[in-house]
C-alpha cells in the first residue's frame, strides 16, 4: 500500500525540478497551478453535488481587484495583491452565495453563469474604469518590497504557487474531512436529514461556497500576475467551463485531481496548440470524451483503479478514514438505494 | 403551561379536496410510547410532518413543552428536542454508519472547527455505543448503502437518538423489515428509547407491534382522531377491527 503514497510523493517532488529540466515549462506550470487552485474551488462544490458554471466570476473579481491595486497609488506588492484579491473573491462569494445557495442543480449552475456574465459585461462596458476588452495591464509587483526581474519573478512565482497549491490542497482536504466539511458534503446526499439534524443546508452550502470562491480568487491573482494583464475573458463563460472541464478531467470532486487535471490540461493545450493549432480544442474535447466514457473517475480514478489492481489486498478502513479523498465516491457511483 | 410534552390543538390541513387533518387534537405525555394507527391515507404521516415543521397547517397549533412550534422550521423544532425517524431511512448514503452518527453528533454539539477530523470528535465512543445499542456496531465502518433495510432503519433511529431528543417521532419503524425480525427490531428500539429516556410517537400498521409496545393508541381515519386509549381497549373496539385491522387480533 506504501506505493500508493510513494508515487504521488515522488511526482510532487519532481514538479519543483521541472523548471531546471525544461525552463520554458515554468510559465506553463504557473498557469497550471493557478488554474489548479481555482479548480480546487469548483471541485469542492462538486463534493456538495453542485456544479457552478460561473466560478470564473470570482477568478476575475480577484484578478481585477489585484490589478486595480497595482495601478493605484499604493502600488503592486504581491502579497497584498494576493490578500486583497482573495478577500474580494471571498466577499463577493458571500454576497452571490447568499442568493445562489437557495437553488440546486441546473438552477444553481445557470445562476452562477448569469452572475459571471453580468460581471463580464460590466468589465466590457465600463471602459473608463476597466479598460473594456483591452483589460488592464498588471505591472510586475514587488515581492516584500523587492523588485525582481522577469525571470526571477517567474521563478519566485512558480515556487510560491507550488507551495501554495500544496498548502491549499491540504487545507481543502482538512476542511472536507472536518465535521463542517462532512455536513457540507451531505448537501449532495440528503438535505432532508440535514434539516432534521437541526442544520441549515443553505448555510452549510454557503460556507463551502465562500471557501470555493476564495480559492478561485487565489488562482485569479496568480494568473493575473504571471500574464501581466487582466481582461474580461477572465469572467467569460468559457473560463468557467474550463474549470468544470478540468475538474472532471482530473476526477470530479478529487482534490489531487484538480491539480493533476490542470497540469494535464495545460500541457495538452500547449502541445496541441503548437502541433495542431487548428484543432486543439477538438483534441481536448476528444480527451474529455474518452475520460467520461471510459474513466468517469477522471485521471485520479484511473490511478486509484490501477493501484487497487496492483495491490488488491491492500487498504483498510483506516486508510479510507485517514484520507478524505478516498472517502469520496464520485457522483457517477452509488446514488441512493 | 401545559403538562404535556407535545400537544396539537385543532390542526387542519387539506391537499386539494383531500382532508389530511381536521380539527385534530392530540397530546403526548412525557415518557410514553404513543402509537398512531389508521388506514393508508388517513393523515398519520401528515401529522408527523406538521409536528416537525415540514408542513404548516391551515389552522390549529402545535406546542412542545408549552412553546408554540407551529410556524417553526424542521431544524428549529429539531433544536428544541424533537427528532424524527422516517419510513424510508434518511441517511447519508455515501458515508458509513459511524460517520452518519458522528455527523449527527457534530450537528448536536456544533463542531464547526474546520481542522478537526470528523473521526476524532470526542463523541466517537458515545456514538459507537449507540450503534451497539441498536445492534449495528459490527457494521459501523460500512457505507450505509451496503446495509440491509432493517439495519438502515435502526441506524436512522440511532441517528435521531444521537441528537439526544426529548421526543422521537417514528414513521413505521418496522416497515421494510422482514416480518420474522420486526419484534426483534422493535425490542431493540424500545430498549434504546428507554435507556435514553426518550418519549416516542410511532405510526404503525402491524397491530401485534402496537399491542405489545405502545402505552397508548390513537386511531386515525379521514384526517380525524377517531379513538384513543390503551392498546387492549382500542384494538378490540369494533370500529377499529372493521376499519383498520380488518380482522380480530
Amino acid at each position: 500500500m506504501l506505493a500508493r503514497y510513494v508515487i504521488p510523493a515522488l511526482l510532487i517532488l519532481i514538479v519543483p525540478l521541472l523548471p531546471f529540466l525544461a525552463p520554458w515549462l515554468k510559465v506553463v506550470l504557473i498557469i497550471a497551478l493557478a488554474k489548479g487552485i481555482a479548480v480546487l474551488g469548483v471541485t469542492t462544490l462538486l463534493r456538495a453535488g453542485q456544479v457552478s458554471f460561473g466560478h470564473a466570476l470570482f477568478f476575475a473579481i480577484a484578478a481585477y481587484a489585484s490589478a486595480f491595486l497595482a495601478r493605484s497609488a499604493v502600488g503592486g506588492e504581491f502579497f497584498v495583491m494576493l490578500l486583497l484579491g482573495t478577500f474580494a473573491a471571498g466577499l463577493s462569494g458571500l454576497l452571490v452565495g447568499l442568493f445562489v445557495v437557495r437553488y440546486r442543480g441546473i438552477f444553481f449552475g445557470m445562476l452562477n453563469l448569469a452572475f459571471s456574465m453580468i460581471f463580464w459585461s460590466i468589465l466590457e462596458k465600463f471602459y473608463y474604469l476597466t479598460g473594456g476588452a483591452d483589460g488592464i495591464h498588471v505591472r510586475r509587483p514587488t515581492v516584500l518590497g523587492i523588485s525582481l526581474a522577469r525571470a526571477e519573478f517567474e521563478t519566485f512565482l512558480f515556487y510560491f504557487a507550488f507551495l501554495l497549491a500544496l498548502l491549499l490542497g491540504w487545507v481543502a482536504l482538512r476542511f472536507l474531512n472536518s465535521p463542517i466539511g462532512h455536513l457540507f458534503q451531505t448537501v449532495k446526499t440528503n438535505e432532508t436529514r440535514l434539516q432534521y439534524l437541526g442544520i441549515s443546508p443553505r448555510r452549510t452550502l454557503l460556507v463551502g461556497y465562500v471557501f470555493s470562491a476564495g480559492l478561485c480568487g487565489v488562482g485569479g491573482v496568480l494568473l493575473a500576475t504571471v500574464q501581466g494583464i487582466v481582461t474580461p475573458d477572465y469572467a467569460w463563460w468559457i473560463r468557467s467551463g474550463e474549470m468544470v472541464f478540468i475538474a472532471v478531467l482530473g476526477g470530479a470532486g478529487s482534490v489531487a485531481g484538480a491539480f493533476v487535471g490542470a497540469l494535464a490540461y495545460e500541457l495538452v493545450r500547449t502541445y496541441a496548440a503548437a502541433f495542431a493549432a487548428d484543432i486543439w480544442q477538438m483534441v481536448l474535447g476528444a480527451f474529455l470524451l474518452v475520460i467520461i466514457l471510459f474513466a468517469p473517475g477522471g485521471m485520479i480514478g484511473i490511478y486509484d483503479t490501477l493501484m487497487r489492481r496492483l495491490f488488491r489486498n491492500g487498504g483498510s478502513a483506516r486508510d479510507r478514514d485517514a484520507e478524505s479523498e478516498a472517502a469520496y465516491r464520485p457522483a457517477v457511483e452509488g446514488k441512493k438505494p | 403551561m401545559t403538562a404535556y410534552l407535545m400537544e396539537a390543538r385543532g390542526l387542519e390541513i387539506r391537499f386539494g379536496g383531500v382532508v389530511a387533518a381536521q380539527n385534530v387534537t392530540l397530546e403526548v405525555k412525557e415518557g410514553q410510547n404513543l402509537a398512531i394507527i389508521g388506514p393508508n391515507g388517513a393523515g398519520k404521516t401528515t401529522f408527523l410532518n406538521i409536528c416537525t415543521g415540514w408542513l404548516k397547517p391551515s389552522a390549529g397549533s402545535v406546542y412542545f413543552r408549552g412553546k408554540e412550534i407551529t410556524r417553526l422550521s424542521p431544524r428549529q423544532i429539531c433544536r428544541l428536542g424533537v427528532a424524527r425517524a422516517f419510513q424510508i431511512p434518511q441517511l447519508f448514503t455515501e458515508h458509513t454508519a459511524l460517520e452518519n452518527m458522528l455527523i449527527a453528533a457534530s450537528a448536536r454539539e456544533g463542531h464547526w472547527a474546520p481542522f478537526t477530523a470528523l473521526s476524532r470528535i470526542p463523541e466517537r465512543e458515545e456514538m459507537m455505543h449507540l450503534l451497539e445499542m441498536v445492534h449495528c456496531g459490527d457494521v459501523a465502518d460500512r457505507p450505509v448503502v451496503e446495509l440491509s433495510e432493517g439495519q438502515r432503519k435502526l441506524i436512522d433511529i440511532a441517528v435521531a437518538l444521537a441528537l439526544k431528543p426529548r421526543l422521537l417521532l417514528m414513521d413505521e419503524p418496522t416497515s421494510g423489515v422482514a416480518s420474522s425480525q420486526k419484534h426483534e427490531v422493535m425490542e431493540i428500539l424500545v430498549r434504546a428509547l428507554a435507556a435514553a429516556g426518550v418519549t416516542s410517537v410511532f405510526v404503525e400498521h402491524d397491530m401485534s407491534i402496537v399491542e405489545r409496545y405502545a402505552d397508548e393508541v390513537a386511531v386515525w381515519a379521514a384526517g380525524v382522531v377517531q379513538l384513543r386509549g390503551g392498546p387492549a381497549e382500542v384494538l378490540e373496539h369494533p370500529d377499529v377491527i372493521r376499519d383498520v385491522i380488518g380482522e380480530t387480533v
